[in-house]
């Protein structure tokens, strides 16, 4: 059942559209990230939904109620900012005590739904604290809590992983999936890591300049982009001209550079000029052959198991192509073909010819 | 939408009360000046044909250029001294020599004239030494003023070149070394330019200090006639229209300087943009060079602390007894005991910390209303608030003073006239607007420096408008507050410039205390008021710091 609801929310500042005709929805207990390149219009989004912008059109529901009008203070939609915003001249039990109060909560019911919120963190006994004395990672789980211990309906979390040294990033990102989860707090996440994206959120939306490009499971995303913004945004690619010809034998006949490839596993396209996003793992190297597109090997980066391979093709495009490390030197020549296994990693859109 | 329109008419309401405040007075007085009995009249160009008006005008002028360069002689290298190098006692002594800062102008004054006056301490102990028959010279005219600005104002150049010298990233300065600069061509290149926009500030502080500086000219002047004390002067004569014309032709000035000395301060982003550490201090190695280094300090620090040192001795000096000895030859507390128990001398203390201290509630109601209406709601008008609250700084004491008198001596309520002059109420209003600047500037840095996420946190946390003010807004301004109030109520509680002309029996301030006790040559009584003024404004500035840097 929808829980949360954007209809149509647009907030202009200035000419500007901020975010322009959003419209989402939210299940109880989901959490759906907002991913987008910086300025996408992310944070304006999070700040509709938490009332301290007003849109100029659309609306938000909980629950089927219009809340657009609701101001933040009554709203109950707990938000964890992207600097915590703690406050630094009270401790670590006040802070959290501080929405609490709000609702009229005092005395041992008090002190029980603080030390409650604190263990639910794993900060039990940091009660008196100062804020100050707390490393980065801990001040993050304080704000969780804090913005918990109220018991919001919806949970904003504005970049929260983006004052974190990145080696505290990966096991934050695990506790807070886990602790989300836990409470089955209906979520709303966002980051301009298409990392943290896939991994904390069970649907992600995909913002640019404002608009909706696509929105769908992490898996929907990778598989069946809906756009090129979506395919060269969405994990690791790189993008080539190409000319459809039309179905062949086996696939989609396609032409590259002057190579003939015949694509398996592609989305369907009409013939004529198409922008081709291919995945590296999606290409093989071999040597130069006569299907082959033909490029030089300008760089090679290890990744473990497997290197990644810039090829510089003649026509001028690079690509980038995962192979086994050491298979091929810097500078040489090399053939590439899509590997047989491309696994809906090559995508096509139809566009004009420049 | 209709707590948006309650903001916006509060606003309005701050603003209005502003306009009445500052503006108000002083446009009655540009009106005034240029309205003779029988209408509008250019007496005001005529009166400046004559040659003792113009020449208090440049007086004033050239005087303040001068002051400006002996300040920066002096402050600038100080701060050089203390700011890039380490050595025996520099912390202490780093924080003695701003001292001057906090002290009200009047102490600095009589000070001075206890020790290089022509019967002062330092002028006997020459004439003895010499065996003159007169004093070996007198405390007088332009050159006395002069000595006692750079003795004043230096502090603003030290102040602001150390501020500056602490913001420098030090990479700038490797990276100059790495680029093949010596020492001297990187402080001339690099670090001079960096530099400007803090010397700038000083400049123009100096200057405008200097430009509405009234004790010093009023004690020292002899015949030699700034604007300050020719307006006072005038006024005292009972011509009050040449003194409105005298006191637009200051503003004139003040402004005008102001404009010209803003180019320098619209560079303050190239400081502002700090990353990187500051550069460490040189840690002078050579024992010879540590201990010149040592001395030097302590003997400008001793120099520069003497004349308080001179007061607080004159201050146990019974009446009449030092006349020629080169120090007294007898103490007493005699004249501290004056203060507690003869009422009417006790008077002037008691007044002048309750006038300081309604003031000063004033002002930082004032300050937080704007910070709240302009830096938080973001009102529209913000711009004219803020600048009203800043207004008052160009515009010399002296001048408001004749601007609140003009205003507050008609009784015109429609007007919004009322008659305050000669009540108990034009000197703490006097005092709040020369306050709002100063009090306005570090509540407003205050507000600018809150984080307003938290503002929004507290919101969705269920905090309404009130809660959020009281729990979380006001304990994290604390120390903007307290640094604004200590710094007005300092100003307000050593006034001078503004009390000589508004205050009445009931209300007479410390200052005018000290001045009266000078005239009637009680010397002691003038000092022990002095030494009170130093240490009240000295405890309440440091109680301000030191709650300002710990909260
Ligand atoms: N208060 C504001 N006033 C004017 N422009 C704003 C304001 N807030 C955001 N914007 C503009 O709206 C756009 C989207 O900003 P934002 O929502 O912060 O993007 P993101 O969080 O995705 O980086 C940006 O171009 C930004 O400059
Ligand atoms: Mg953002």
């Amino acid at each position: 059942m929808t829980f949360l609801r954007l209809e149509g929310l647009t907030k202009r500042f200035g000419e500007m559209a901020a975010v322009d005709g959003l419209s989402l929805t939210i299940e109880r207990g989901e959490m759906l990230s907002l991913l987008g390149p910086s300025g996408s219009g992310k944070t304006t989004t999070l700040r509709l939904l938490a009332g301290f912008e007003s849109p100029d059109q659309g609306r938000v529901m909980v629950e089927g109620d219009d809340v657009t009008r609701l101001e933040p203070v009554t709203r109950r939609f707990g938000m964890v900012f992207q600097h915590y915003a703690l406050f630094p001249h009270l401790d670590v039990a006040q802070n959290l005590a501080f929405g609490l109060e709000s609702l009229g909560v005092s005395g041992e019911e008090l002190e029980r739904r603080v030390a409650r919120a604190l263990a639910l963190v794993d900060l039990a006994g940091f009660e008196r604290r100062r804020i100050g004395q707390l490393s980065g990672g801990q001040q993050q789980r304080v704000a969780l809590a804090r913005a918990l211990a109220p018991e919001p309906r919806v949970l904003l979390l504005d970049e929260p992983l983006s004052n974190l040294d990145p080696s505290l990033r990966e096991r934050t990102r695990r506790e807070i999936r886990e602790l989300i989860r836990r409470v089955g707090i209906t979520t709303v996440l966002v980051t301009h890591e298409q990392d943290e994206a896939f991994d904390l959120g069970d649907r992600v939306a995909v913002l640019r300049r404002g608009r909706l490009e696509q929105v769908g499971t992490p898996e929907d995303l990778y598989a069946s982009p809906a756009n090129e913004f979506v395919a060269e945004f969405v994990g690791r690619s790189s993008s080539i001209g190409v000319m459809i010809l039309g179905p062949a034998d086996r696939g989609l006949r396609v032409i590259i550079e002057g190579a003939e490839w015949d694509l398996t596993d592609t989305n369907a396209a009409p013939a004529g000029p198409a922008l081709m996003v291919v995945r590296p793992e999606a290409l093989r190297l071999m040597s130069p052959a006569p299907r082959a597109l033909i490029g030089t090997v300008t760089e090679r980066r290890f990744t473990g198991a497997a290197s990644l391979f810039t090829i510089l093709t003649e026509g001028g495009a690079s690509l980038e192509v995962t192979g086994p490390p050491r298979s091929v030197r810097a500078g040489e020549r090399v053939g590439i073909m899509p590997s047989r296994r491309a696994g809906g990693g090559i995508h096509l859109f139809p566009r004009a010819l420049p | 939408m209709t707590r948006i329109r309650r903001v916006e008419l509060l606003g309005g309401v701050l603003l209005l009360l502003l306009i009445w405040l500052i503006v108000y007075p002083l446009i009655l007085v540009l009106i005034e000046g240029f309205r003779g009995p029988q209408g509008w009249t250019l007496d005001f160009v005529r009166s400046f044909l004559q040659p003792h008006e113009a020449s208090a005008l440049w007086g004033s002028v050239w005087i303040s250029l001068v002051s400006v360069l002996l300040a920066a002689m002096v402050g600038i290298p100080l701060a050089f001294l203390f700011g890039r190098y380490d050595f025996p006692g520099r912390k202490i002594l780093g924080w003695l020599v701003a001292l001057p800062a906090v002290l009200p102008p009047l102490v600095g004054v009589i000070a001075f004239l206890f020790l290089y006056g022509e019967s002062g301490f330092v002028s006997l102990m020459i004439q003895r030494l010499l065996g003159l028959e007169q004093p070996p010279w007198m405390l007088q005219g332009a050159g006395a003023i002069l000595l006692v600005h750079a003795y004043s104002m230096y502090v603003y150049f030290y102040l602001f070149t150390r501020a500056g010298l602490a913001s420098l990233d030090a990479s700038v300065l490797e990276a100059a070394a790495s680029l093949g600069a010596g020492r001297w061509r990187t402080l001339r290149r690099v670090v001079l330019p960096l530099l400007y926009p803090s010397l700038g500030g000083a400049a123009l502080l100096t200057f405008m200090t200097s430009l509405a500086s009234f004790s010093a000219p009023y004690i020292f002047g002899g015949g030699f006639r700034v604007m300050t004390t020719q307006i006072v002067a005038t006024r005292l004569n009972g011509d009050d229209e040449l003194a409105m014309i005298e006191t637009v032709s200051l503003t004139m000035v003040a402004l005008i300087a102001l404009w010209m000395l803003r180019g320098p301060r619209r560079l303050d982003s190239l400081a502002g943009g700090r990353k990187g550490m500051a550069p460490v201090r040189v840690r002078v190695q050579r024992r010879g060079v540590r201990l010149a280094l040592a001395l030097l300090g302590w003997g400008l620090a001793v120099l520069l602390l003497l004349p308080h040192l001179t007061l607080l001795l004159v201050s146990f000096v019974p009446l009449g007894t030092w006349t020629t000895e080169p120090l007294p030859p007898a103490y007493t507390w005699r004249n501290y005991l004056t203060l507690l128990e003869d009422p009417v001398r006790a008077r002037p203390l008691f007044n002048s910390l309750w006038l300081a201290s309604a003031s000063t509630v004033a002002a930082v109601a004032i300050a937080l209303a704007a910070g709240i209406l302009s830096v938080r709601s973001r009102v529209p008008g913000r711009g004219l608030i803020e600048g009203l609250l800043a207004l008052p700084w160009a515009v010399p004491g002296t001048v408001f003073a004749i601007a609140l008198a003009t205003a507050f001596s008609v009784r015109a309520p429609l007007a919004g006239r009322f008659v305050l002059v000669g009540t108990l109420w034009i000197l703490p209003l006097a005092y709040l607007v020369r306050n709002l600047p100063i009090t306005s500037r570090a509540v407003l840095a205050g507000f600018r420096a809150l984080d307003p996420s938290l503002d929004e946190a507290a919101a969705t946390l269920g905090a309404g408008r009130w809660r959020t003010l009281r729990q979380v807004t006001l304990p994290l301004l604390r120390p903007a507050l307290l640094a604004g109030a200590s710094l007005a109520f300092v100003t307000a509680f050593g006034d001078f410039v503004t009390s000589i002309m508004l205050y009445t029996y009931d209300t007479r301030p410390i200052s005018l205390e000290i001045l009266s006790s000078l005239r009637q040559s009680d010397v002691g009584v003038a000092a022990a008021y002095g030494v009170v003024l130093m240490a009240v404004s000295a405890a309440v500035f440091a109680l301000g710091a030191d709650q300002g840097s710990g909260g």
